[in-house]
């Protein structure tokens, strides 16, 4: 399970660098979205990845913290998955308003003089 | 932690946010109660600031624990020196730049009021949160709220700019995320004192990859500081803004300036065990390339909203340099510098849009190409008798004096604080006549007085092209609620220069809490019972 998550982990990351890296504004806010995910992905691993283990421990109950999914990352990610929708969608509004008031959808609101 | 002063540490965060709240419930419809509560907001966080300033300077830190859970588990608010004087900074300069908004930018688009009070929020949250991920959290309040004021008053060269700066301060939120992932999978923890005492202990196969966590983590601080080669953004973002929201986005730079002493610090200092001092000649030098672009970028800078932009590259580059010598005695001048800076700044932002008001758009550009390029006005020489014998206008003049301030106080010349401040950084650089002094300090002292040089000279250049070469067409119209807030900043300047000696006996107090973190370690952990 490590490494398919260690490789979707990448290949998001991966695939987020390249399309931000790109001169066109769509790709960048999609970019940025597949980058957030890669991470998100990475917060919520650095808990450990366990199958099936609870993440509060039941009253009474006896167990080392490495039987039970750590709560602490899930909340973490729940947290930034919510920033990182409000500022995507942020970014979305901008983008529409740099595309009409420079009529064009690079990043620098100028199409590069060829 | 039942007194009422003990609550007294979560009201800066407290008090925004509901002004805040209040104000987006009311809207823009009901102008008059809106800036009623706005005033009485900014005000409140100048006489809390003022109170919480009293409060820290004692060598105990004052803990605020959120429902009472011991530190290990909750979340913890810390007011030291340190905070304390960023609160005092953001809370003067938000008042200053809101007074400023009032004469006209806060009509210019919608919602100004409300994102200015949650801006408000997020610095004060920042400035007092002990732990990583709320740092995170209140990095993000500020920074959504200044997207929407990098934006206010719309315009093509605003939302091109602020396309920049959110597509580049999102990435360095994902790499801020990163390093706090990374930080909490090593050592189990997010609280800034715990992690501290945690350093020690670290066992050896592990060190290397907190490092690294901690490094992207500083990377992202970095970018929000604007160092060489991440302050790519900034002259941009902030020259395009308008003035209010940039005299207030100044201060989020020092944010990142703020994080870094903050974690640097705690987390690097001699305590650290085998990572003590990790990472400090890299700040030293992103500092000195700092202030070389900076320096160069205020020459090259061809209006003077880029200008302003610009010095605030010099003296994040500055304060770095500073800050990476881990020395108390430097990183108490550089608070001072960094006080001195914050109000020159702010007021520099205030004023070049009183004095852009008054030009013909495109009149710096072809000043500077006049420069450059030698050409002599011959067509215009007929003019001169006619010219010569205007008086200048009092609202001119006085705009100039105060433009000569801020250019004394950036460039670093007496009598003024940035003077002293700059001084406070190079004399314990060079430490006691019979010493040795070290290469880098001779590299950090010649960036300084370089920088300062820069500045001095691309301020002078502008101030006689503006006020003396082509005087303003027409007189700006300046209303007193513009020109107020400017005088209140450099008149704090001025307070600063003149009560120099208390001013600096706190920044070195708070600098020598700062490089032994004893107290806060024991103020943070000791209150976990």
């Amino acid at each position: 399970m490590e490494l398919v998550v260690a490789l979707a982990i990448g290949v998001l990351a991966g695939s987020g660098v390249w399309l931000l890296l790109r001169p066109r504004t769509f790709q960048v806010a999609i970019g940025l979205a597949l980058l957030s995910y890669a991470v998100n992905l990475f917060i919520f691993s650095t808990g450990g990845l366990r199958t099936g283990a609870a993440a509060i421990l039941e009253r009474g109950q006896e167990g080392s913290l490495g039987q039970f999914a750590d709560p602490l990352p899930q909340a973490l990610v729940l947290t930034a998955i919510v920033i990182g929708f409000a500022t995507t969608a942020l970014l979305l509004v901008l983008l529409l308003a740099a595309r009409g008031l420079t009529g064009t959808d690079h990043v620098d609101g100028r199409e590069r003089d060829r | 932690m039942t007194a009422l002063s003990d609550h007294l540490v979560i009201a800066p965060i407290l008090l925004p946010m509901l002004a805040g709240a209040a104000m987006v419930l009311a809207g823009d419809r009901w102008r008059g109660p809106v800036v009623a509560l706005g005033l009485l907001s900014t005000l409140g966080l100048v006489a809390l600031a003022a109170v919480l300033l009293g409060m820290a300077d004692t060598p105990t830190v004052r803990i605020y624990r959120l429902g009472d859970w011991p530190a290990a588990f909750g979340i913890v608010l810390v007011l030291d020196r340190l905070s304390a004087l960023m609160l005092a900074l953001s809370a003067v300069l938000g008042f200053a730049a809101f007074v400023a908004a009032l004469a006209r930018w806060d009509r210019a688009g919608a919602n100004f009021h409300p994102l200015f009070q949650f801006q408000l929020m997020g610095l004060n949250g920042a400035f007092l949160t002990g732990d990583l991920f709320n740092l995170f959290v209140f990095f993000e309040v500020m920074l959504a709220a200044s997207y929407g004021l990098a934006l206010h008053g719309s315009g093509t060269a605003r939302v091109r700019a602020g396309l920049h700066y959110l597509v580049v301060n999102l990435v360095a939120s994902l790499l801020f995320l990163v390093g706090v992932s990374v930080v909490y999978g090593i050592s189990g923890t997010l609280g800034m004192a715990e992690l501290a005492a945690r350093m020690r202990d670290v066992a050896a196969e592990d060190r290397a990859l907190l490092e690294a966590g901690l490094a992207v983590m500083g990377v992202a601080f970095l970018i929000k500081a604007a160092s060489w080669p991440l302050g790519f953004w900034l002259p941009g973002t902030y020259a395009a803004a308008s003035a209010p929201a940039a005299a207030i986005l100044s201060i989020l730079s020092k944010v990142g300036i703020y994080a870094v002493l903050r974690v640097w610090l705690l987390l690097f200092g001699p305590e650290a065990g085998a990572s003590a001092g990790f990472g400090g000649p890299v700040l030293t030098a992103a500092g000195v390339l700092t202030m070389a672009f900076g320096a160069i970028a205020v020459l090259a800078a061809q209006n003077l909203p880029r200008l302003a932009g610009a010095s605030v590259l010099v003296s994040s580059g500055t304060l770095l340099a500073a800050v990476g010598t881990g020395q108390a005695a430097v990183t108490g001048g550089a608070l001072l510098y960094l006080a001195s800076s914050v109000l020159a700044l702010g007021a520099l932002f205030l004023l070049v849009e009183l004095l852009e008001r008054g030009r013909e758009i495109g009149a710096d550009v072809l000043a500077v190409t006049r420069e450059a390029f030698a050409t002599r006005e011959d067509e215009d020489e007929f003019q001169e008798p006619e010219a010569v014998g205007v008086a200048i206008p009092a609202m001119v003049a006085i705009l100039g004096l105060g433009f000569a301030a801020c250019a004394v106080l950036l460039a670093g010349l007496p009598p003024l604080s940035g003077f002293l401040a700059k001084f406070a950084m190079l004399a314990p650089l060079l430490g006691p006549p019979e010493a040795t002094v070290a290469a880098t300090a001779w590299v950090i002292m010649a960036a300084m007085i370089l920088s300062g040089l820069a500045v001095l000279v691309a301020m002078l250049r502008t101030g006689i092209d503006v006020f003396w070469a082509s005087p303003p067409a027409a007189v700006p119209r300046v209303s007193l609620l513009e020109i107020a807030p400017i005088g209140l900043l450099l008149a704090l300047c001025v307070g600063l220069t003149v009560g120099a000696g208390p001013a600096m006996d706190y920044m070195l107090a708070a600098a020598r809490a700062l490089h032994a973190p004893g107290a806060y370690l024991g103020g943070v952990l000791g209150a976990g019972g």
